[in-house]
């Protein structure tokens, strides 16, 4: 009882939290009578939702998708590599070293590298979501699977269990609190690399449009497309959290 | 008279760590009875884990005979082992109904009659009532029962204990000891018990093998007359205190 009281009181003012800084952006704006070009009011925001040449929602749809799919590309890819270095520690030995130097690649440098390589569009953009997604994934996963306690091993392996049971028994469940802690990392870094990419080179997507209207001044315009950006960002962000929640039993969760 | 359960002769294993050699066990031999529980005592470092890692089937024995199983006993190392931990090693994303069923699933055994059993060991190791609870809602004694309902659930002919109460405070230990005592009786199971505590060990045991570090070896192996059933009382009996100071002698301790 308690405790979903505690829940509950955390949760409005969580919605205080944003209803609050909403009002103080409308209060800076209609008080302090800034520029609309400079900073444009939460209406003149919405009102650009309405501009229909800018395709809000092909770009919208064009940028959540190269996220989602650099975003599972990086998941498949990271827990795939870190299970078989648990099983190969020659592997792991090889390998490790080379991928925390990689990771300490900046990956948004790699951007016009990946352009070349992959021209512009959909694709290379969802690389980009990739490269910098995947590293936190695979680190985390890596070091989850590690995790598990020898002797369980040991009890595994006294009943002659096979490598497969104990990774889906054992080291995969074990290691679920660490691999979505990666996930979580991986979901903000995602959306990042996707934007970064469009920047750079792209026909379509959100950051392309931001571009577009960079050079008309359309502030109101930019703001709905960081507005838009950070709820893809959010819907995966709490996506990963909701199946989070549906997967790893409540103390073992990892912040 | 009958046909020893384990019968071992002459085992010896070492460990090579960083080009040295370390003697982990040395010319263990000792025979153990179908139903004894049988103490293991000795310092860290006197190969007391080590020798169950190979009755377990884990590591080879370097040199020595190793023979589980009997005649009338038989023993199929795949299914017939049985392992408690120091740690409970509880899955603590698992109810404690599932924890106890692992060995079963791993085994493939069937599922409907192995819940039954599972539910029936829950019981006999007083956690009835908590089979759909997590691991983090049990003390640390009740996580050690379900740890022990776990290694009994595929019915094992041995069951292998590594200093199980070691991680308890005293009074929960006496407590797991006579625990221990009722559940040894009512399943009949062959027991090895590993432990640091030379009174646990005499208490529990039918007998005590006393093994010594540096180098690592056998020292005793010590029939424990103590009638039975065992009680905290005899803890103060004048034949308690003699099999204790033997052992504390073997070990150098006094």
């Amino acid at each position: 009882m308690e405790a979903s009281s505690n829940t509950l009181s955390r949760t409005v003012l969580a919605v205080l939290a944003h209803l609050a800084l909403l009002a103080a952006w409308y209060l800076f704006v209609s008080i302090g009578d800034v520029p609309k070009y400079v900073m444009p009011s939460p209406q003149a925001t919405v009102r650009a939702l309405f501009e229909e040449n800018y395709n809000w929602w092909l770009n919208t749809g064009v940028t959540a998708l190269e996220i989602f799919v650099g975003y599972f590309l990086a998941l498949a890819v990271g827990v795939t590599l870190a299970l078989l270095f648990t099983w190969s520690q020659t592997l792991e030995a090889f390998f490790m070293p080379l991928l925390v130097s990689l990771n300490m690649i900046p990956k948004v440098a790699l951007g016009p590298l990946i352009i070349v390589w992959f021209k512009y569009g959909i694709f290379p953009n969802s690389m980009m979501a990739f490269s910098i997604a995947v590293f936190p994934i695979l680190l985390t996963t890596a070091r989850g699977l590690r995790e598990t306690e020898p002797e369980l091993l040991d009890l595994v392996r006294a009943l002659r269990g096979s490598r497969w049971q104990v990774f889906t028994k054992i080291q995969l469940p074990g290691a679920l609190p660490y691999i979505f802690s990666g996930m979580k990392v991986g979901a903000i870094l995602a959306v990042a690399g996707a934007i970064v990419g469009e920047f750079l080179s792209s026909d379509k997507g959100l950051g392309y449009l931001m571009l577009q209207v960079q050079v008309t001044l359309d502030t109101p315009a930019m703001f709905m497309a960081v507005i838009l950006i950070t709820l893809i960002g959010v819907a995966l962000y709490g996506s990963v959290l909701l199946l989070e929640r549906l997967l790893v039993a409540k103390d073992a969760r990892i912040a | 008279m009958t046909e020893s359960f384990i019968h071992l002769a002459g085992v010896s294993k070492a460990y090579r760590r960083g080009g040295e050699t370390h003697l982990a066990i040395s010319d263990a031999t000792f025979d153990v009875m179908p139903g004894e529980l049988v103490s293991l005592v000795g310092p860290s470092g006197c190969g007391k884990s080590t020798l169950l890692k190979v009755l377990a089937g884990l590591h080879p024995q370097d040199s020595g005979e190793v023979r589980i199983g009997s005649s009338t006993h038989a023993f199929d190392p795949a299914r017939d082992v049985g392992m408690v931990f120091q740690a409970p090693l509880l899955l603590k994303w698992r109810r404690i109904l599932q924890n106890v069923l692992l060995p079963a699933e791993i085994l493939g055994l069937p599922m409907a009659e192995a819940r039954e059993r599972g539910r029936a060991l829950l019981r006999l190791v007083g956690l009835e009532g908590s089979e759909d609870k997590y691991p983090y809602e049990l003390s640390g004694g009740m996580q050690q029962r379900a740890a022990i309902a776990r290694a009994l659930v595929h019915d094992p002919k041995l069951v292998l204990m590594d200093e199980p109460f070691g991680a308890l405070d005293a009074l929960t230990r006496e407590k797991m000891n006579l625990e221990l005592l009722r559940i040894w009786k009512e399943s009949g199971k062959t027991i090895l018990f590993v432990t640091h505590g030379i009174s646990e060990a005499v208490f529990l045991g039918t007998r005590v093998i006393v093994m010594t570090a540096g180098p690592a070896r056998m020292a005793d192996n010590i029939p424990i007359e103590l009638p039975r059933p065992r009680t905290l009382d005899m803890k103060t009996h004048e034949m308690f205190g003699e099999y204790t100071r033997r052992i504390y002698r073997l070990l150098g301790m006094e």
